[in-house]
């Protein structure tokens, strides 16, 4: 299964993990799975109109996936996505 | 024409003389570069330190705040001694120890959209070591309106980020981020900590980039965005696209002057906790305090993660975390007195907020949190 990285802010919302294996064949159905496994990440991934939220920042590998398909990006079995953060710190 | 060293200088520099990358020519160049450091924090720190080491001729750094005792876990260019002084000057006064060399000039100021082309004028470089979203987007269309690299760090727990934005037609913060996330949707070092010594490594990063676009050498993380684990101590690099619809560089910018970065992002341009909801809202520790006193049924909620209570706790309180809250509705009634604390007041507003977009109407947040009721009412607890 696809992995998705959760990054840290994220973490409390996704019960505490930094990866989750989920069931999808396009990024579309691995966000989604996310969602339905832990639905409090849902408002931190999409705003109201069902979109992914413009500070929300996808890769697979090095790329965004905006370079790629966006969410209709294919996955295989053993890809890994993550999520880059916004964080403010220093 | 570069500045000539002095013989002090050689023997001071002559590691950096020694390599043909940097050699007489380079160190003459970072003498003659300016370099502006927006935060005298935890990046900050490790930033100016190294840059001014380095032998950058000018560094110019901006902060209004003070010394602090939490602070110093991380902010490793201030010390003891100078507790509660500005902290531009206890930096000012370290850099100049560490080399007298150079030039520190400091800004005891709030770095805003008004002060913003003043102070930076005469700098070649942005380095952004600020704690907050409101001064992170300022930095940044600072640097694309005037055109300077802005080396970018940002870090939250144990996760550290770097970049170099702005340079050689690369991509800028807001091609990445077009957007700030929502208020208390991300929370600041102030609320959810970070590791004393990641700002170190970020920030050496930051001080690394600034070397090499002055040196010319290697490969800036120019399109590059370097994401730092600590705790998996891994490093990766993605690609970072210029974005042709970023609404400050690009292709038709709907940015052409600083605005308003606090209302842009909807917080205030710092990380330190308010930790008031509003007179309407609020309930101050001593209130409380007289209202328990006076066995006046109420509930107490802390909104706090589950390893703060181990710091400091408050007798009857229940704790429902501000990440479990939403889904915890149904343990609250809306019919109680419920007062909703935290360490400082920063997430127990966002759980008063969810409970009266709820419609709970009899809800107040204790003004200043845990910490606030440690100073007022409590001392034996502690203040963290």
């Amino acid at each position: 299964m696809p992995a998705l990285k959760i990054p840290t802010p994220l973490r409390p919302y996704a019960g505490g993990e930094s990866t989750l294996l989920l069931p999808g064949e396009d990024v579309a159905e691995v966000l989604e799975a996310a969602v339905k496994s832990y639905p409090e990440l849902k408002k931190h991934l999409y705003n109201d109109d069902g979109q992914l939220r413009p500070f929300v920042n996808v890769f697979l590998g090095e790329e965004n996936i905006n370079q790629l398909d966006g969410l209709d990006t294919t996955l295989e079995e053993n890809d890994t996505l993550l999520i880059i953060p916004s964080i403010a710190g220093g | 024409m570069l500045p000539e060293l002095s013989h002090e200088e050689i023997h001071r520099y002559s590691r950096h003389l020694l390599i043909p990358d940097v050699g007489l020519e380079g160190q003459r160049k970072l003498k003659a570069a300016s370099v502006l450091v927006v935060g005298t924090g935890g990046l900050g720190s490790p930033v100016a330190l190294y840059l001014a080491a380095a032998g950058i001729g000018r560094i110019g750094l901006v902060d209004y705040d003070v010394v602090d005792f939490s602070n110093l876990q991380r902010q490793i260019i201030h010390g003891e001694s100078r507790l509660g002084d500005l902290k531009v000057e206890s930096a000012r006064d370290r850099l100049l120890d560490l080399n007298p060399e150079i030039q520190v000039d400091v800004y005891n100021e709030f770095f805003n959209s008004q002060n913003a082309f003043e102070i930076a004028e005469p700098y070649d470089i942005i380095m952004d070591g600020t704690d907050n979203f409101p001064t992170r987007y300022l930095v940044n269309d600072l640097c694309v309106l005037t055109g300077k690299p802005n080396v970018y760090g940002s870090i939250y727990r144990f996760d550290g980020q770097a970049s170099v934005f702005n340079v050689d037609g690369g991509p800028c913060y807001r091609c990445l981020f077009p957007e700030p996330p929502p208020p208390g949707l991300v929370p600041s070092c102030a609320e959810g900590g970070v590791l004393g010594v990641l700002p170190g490594t970020i920030g050496t990063i930051q001080a690394t980039e600034a070397l090499k676009l002055i040196l010319g050498i290697g490969e800036p993380l120019i399109g590059r965005l370097l994401l730092y684990d600590a705790l998996d101590l891994s490093f990766q690099t993605v690609k970072l696209q210029k974005n042709p619809d970023c609404k400050v560089c690009g292709e038709n910018p709907e940015v052409t002057e600083l605005i308003d970065y606090e209302a842009f992002c909807g917080v205030p341009a710092h990380d330190q906790e308010e930790g008031s909801a509003g007179e309407e809202w609020d309930i101050t520790a001593q209130q409380l305090a007289s209202n328990l006193e006076s066995g006046k049924a109420l509930r107490l909620i802390d909104v706090r993660e589950p390893h703060e209570l181990e710091i400091s706790h408050l007798d009857g309180a229940e704790l429902i975390p501000l990440g479990q809250f939403a889904s915890r509705l149904s343990e609250l009634d809306s019919s109680e007195e419920i007062v909703l604390f935290c360490k400082a007041g920063t997430r127990s507003i966002r759980a008063l907020e969810i409970l009266a977009s709820a419609g709970f109407k009899k809800i107040k947040n204790l003004k200043g949190g845990i910490n606030a009721w440690a100073e007022s009412v409590d001392p034996s607890l502690p203040i963290y």
